[in-house]
């Protein structure tokens, strides 16, 4: 091969106070190459691509693009180059149109009227139907997402970074964004894809980079290699999955009927007549797409937004009017999915977010005063049974990396021994094998007489934990049904297949 | 009382002045707030405004170069702001009314030599023929130039809102500082030309008080006007031209309650004067039923933290 690869990075280094990012990095694309990007939460992955996009300035090392230097110093000079990036978490502005969104990304963006024609063409090219004059805020995840890629492509890019693109989509909509992109790698674009789906990358990508703790530790042939090698390579050790023993469900905890309850954000979903019926020591996933009512639905049964009247029972009673002071009292805990700001207090530290939730059960009050050696002592249970990194629960919330906060966050709620746990995206940001021991969690927690209902976008997880599966789309609860047999397409039809597809040709 | 000695004509042309003032400070605090800061120093950079252009005025004679001055000195005073809660990242609401407080003792001490003198007056805008024609001449052509630069600036600022690429940064840039910075936009660059810009136009604004509007130099003379621009912009829903309505308004009823009061209406003087605040809001509550349309980070700190 004579002709120079697309890009090839060597030896980056990128040091912050207290940790090293990327440790001597090295990789090269060719063009049209799918070439995979694989690591645990902190491997160093964003902050590699962060480089090339420019977003982020190497300490040490060098960039090439077809074998000239390449040194962006900031987004716009990497767009110039030909490098698009759909980021993780997008980049987008809820009150602004689509067409708007999109000339903010763009260098020398045409008038608009020009610009929705070219939307139009490009999205129908790549089937990725899109309406340029809609407001980004009332679009699905998986429409926002052809937005940011929409964005990338009218700018006719070289490289392509997409950093986890399938968490939020419906697998029929990951296999649209599949075509899309197999098109974009024939034509010549190549593309540099960050994910810890391993089939995913199995079915798509050309080759693999794996990277632990900012280095290099290995590079495969995905098609070639078995998910569970990848995964131990990522984890550098031997992963267990959790254990589970079959069991009768018992008696009937929770009962939802016909549950109707109003969004209290602008931009939410309302939950519609929402029935179903959990039982003790049984574990119900709950899939769907993001927006769809998750987070009403764990406002609703924590208390923090009332419901009607004979809408919401535990064991019998009625507790739709109560308190979620009043709940935790009964044993139903939840656990949202914002870790910064909803599960825990960011400028707190870890003692007092224990005394924020489990003051109620875990008796740290009495009369108005607090009990701050007691919470203290439950703080410190959290820590070592959960295995959580921090130097001492006196340390702020902030200070703790995702999957730590979000081992606290599960920890403290399962450790009050609740008869109903509530979880939204229990390992969301996890590294694997910390999200291996908060499902175990969740198990024994089941397996103990509590009923766990889990709501999760990571559907690998739900199969993996769930007795029964079902989805909410739209604010609608689909019919549950038992999660052992289910097949990806079945799923994806509960989670009301792809959205807004209808007219693509697909 | 007697109402006809109120002039519906010289009615009319005095609210045009009184609505000025207001104007400038709202406008510039809109497209502060468009790019997703608050900044409730308007008062002080309008005082500050009024003293800088009225010594300005009287040393040189000059009353645009007094116009000039007090954009420069809100300009300055904003750059403070910008400072502390850009670069040191200080809370808005905090540094702003330390802003006003600051601006309101700093005017005072600048302005003490200049109480009691008249300034130089700004020449009426010749418009020729057009000043003849009954009612609407003296109504709407028989005002000085920096009166029309307010009507101006609001179709100014409303087309670069709407129509250009400037316009739709700053709003991006207000409604998510995070997603605008990771497309690489400079946040801080960006807020601190909004903040000067609101700066400026609050100078104009406080030296309208003390240049046409009064005109003279009193201690803490703008007395208001710059809260008022901050009520309006937000009831205006960061509209440019519902804030232009809303100042009318506001100028309207503070000119027909200092008429009344000539006039001797038998409505205590209090009532009277508190009845153009009261107006305005209540007015402009009512037509800002859709309160979505703040900008979402309005207030929050930025910092880019990779």
């Amino acid at each position: 091969m004579n002709n120079p690869p697309l890009l090839a990075l060597s030896g980056l280094t990128k040091a912050y106070p207290g940790v090293v990012a990327n440790d001597d990095v090295s990789l090269t694309i060719a063009p049209g190459e799918v070439h995979a990007l694989l690591g645990e939460n902190g491997a160093g992955k964003s902050t590699l691509v962060k480089m090339i996009y420019g977003l982020v300035k190497p300490d040490s090392g060098t960039m090439q693009m077809h074998g000239t230097p390449f040194h962006p110093n900031e987004p716009r000079a990497a767009r110039a180059a030909g490098v698009g990036m759909v980021f993780q978490h997008f980049s987008l502005f809820d009150a602004l149109s689509v067409a708007e969104n999109i000339a903010l990304g763009m260098e020398d963006a045409p008038k608009l009227g020009t610009l929705s024609k070219q939307i139009r063409d490009v999205s129908e090219a790549y089937g990725l139907p899109l309406s340029p004059d809609r407001i980004v805020g009332d679009l699905s995840a998986g429409e926002r997402q052809r937005v940011e890629i929409i964005r990338c492509l009218l700018q006719d890019p070289k490289l392509l970074i997409m950093d986890e693109p399938t968490s939020v989509l419906t697998p029929q909509e990951v296999e649209i964004l599949f075509k899309t992109l197999r098109k974009l790698s024939a034509e010549g674009t190549a593309i540099l894809y960050i994910s810890h789906k391993l089939e995913e990358i199995r079915s798509l990508c050309d080759s693999a980079t794996i990277l632990r703790l900012g280095k290099v530790v290995g590079h495969c042939t995905p098609s070639e290699t078995s998910a569970r090698d990848m995964a131990e390579m990522m984890v550098g050790s031997i992963l267990k999955t959790p254990l589970r023993t079959g069991k009768t469900p018992g008696d009937v905890l929770l009962d939802l009927r016909g549950l109707n309850a109003k969004s209290p954000s602008a931009f939410g979903m309302p939950l519609r007549d929402i029935s179903v019926q959990v039982r003790a020591g049984e574990v119900l996933g709950i899939g769907g797409v993001a927006g769809n009512g998750q987070d009403e639905l764990l406002a609703a049964l924590s208390g923090e937004n009332l419901s009607q009247p004979g809408m919401v029972f535990f064991k019998g009673y009625d507790i739709g009017q109560l308190s979620p002071i009043a709940r935790r009292g009964l044993g139903i805990l939840a656990a949202p999915e914002e870790r910064l700001g909803h599960a825990a207090a960011p400028d707190m530290t870890l003692t007092e977010n224990a005394m924020l939730t489990g003051a109620v059960r875990e008796k740290l009050e009495r009369r108005g005063m607090l009990n701050w050696p007691a919470a203290t002592r439950f703080a410190e249970r959290i820590i070592k049974e959960f295995d959580v990194r921090t130097p001492g629960p006196g340390n702020a919330a902030r200070s703790l990396s995702g999957g730590n906060l979000q081992k606290f966050v599960i920890g403290r709620e399962v450790l009050q021994r609740p008869e109903v746990l509530v979880v939204n995206q229990p390992t969301w940001g996890v590294d694997a094998s910390a999200a291996a021991s908060i499902r175990q969690a969740l198990l024994d927690l089941a397996e103990n007489g509590a009923a766990v209902i889990v709501i999760s976008q990571d559907l690998d997880e739900l199969m993996e934990i769930s007795d029964r599966f079902a989805a909410l789309n739209e604010g609608r609860l689909s019919e549950p049904r038992p999660a052992q047999g289910l097949t990806v397409d079945e799923i994806g039809l509960m989670m009301g297949g792809a959205h807004g597809m209808e007219v693509a040709h697909v | 009382m007697d109402l006809s000695a109120i002039n519906p004509v010289l009615f009319v042309a005095g609210f045009l002045v009184a609505a000025t003032p207001l104007i400038f400070a709202a406008l510039g605090e809109l497209v502060v707030e468009k790019s997703g800061v608050l900044n409730l120093g308007v008062e002080g950079m309008m005082i500050m405004g009024a003293i800088c252009g009225f010594a300005t005025a009287v040393e040189t004679g000059s009353p645009l170069l007094g116009f000039a001055a007090a954009a420069v000195g809100g300009a300055l005073l904003s750059l403070l702001f910008a400072f502390l809660t850009q670069i040191t990242l200080a809370n808005q609401v905090a540094s702003g009314l330390a802003l006003t407080l600051f601006g309101l003792g700093f005017s005072a001490l600048l302005g003490q030599s200049y109480v009691g003198i008249k300034p130089p007056r700004l020449a009426e805008v010749n418009f020729g023929p057009l000043h003849d024609i009954p009612v609407l001449g003296p109504v709407l052509f028989s005002h000085d130039i920096i009166l029309y630069l307010g009507f101006a600036l609001v179709v100014a600022i409303w087309a670069m809102l709407k129509f250009t690429r400037a316009g739709l940064i700053l709003r991006a840039v207000g409604e998510s500082h995070d997603a605008a910075h990771a497309l690489g936009y400079k946040v801080v660059r960006i807020r601190t030309l909004a903040i000067m810009f609101g700066g400026a136009c609050a100078g104009l604004g406080g030296a309208y008080i003390s240049l046409i509007r009064v005109p003279q130099w009193t201690e803490g003379m703008t007395a208001g006007v710059g809260w008022i621009a901050l009520a309006l912009v937000v009831f205006a829903s960061w509209k440019p031209w519902r804030l232009l309505l809303g100042a009318y308004l506001f100028g309207g009823i503070t000119q027909l309650q200092l008429n009344l009061q000539g006039a001797g209406v038998a409505i205590p003087v209090e009532y009277l004067a508190m009845s153009p605040y009261i107006i305005t809001i209540l007015v402009l509550v009512v037509l800002s039923a859709d309160k979505s349309s703040a900008p979402a980070s309005l207030g929050r700190t930025f910092h880019a933290s990779s």
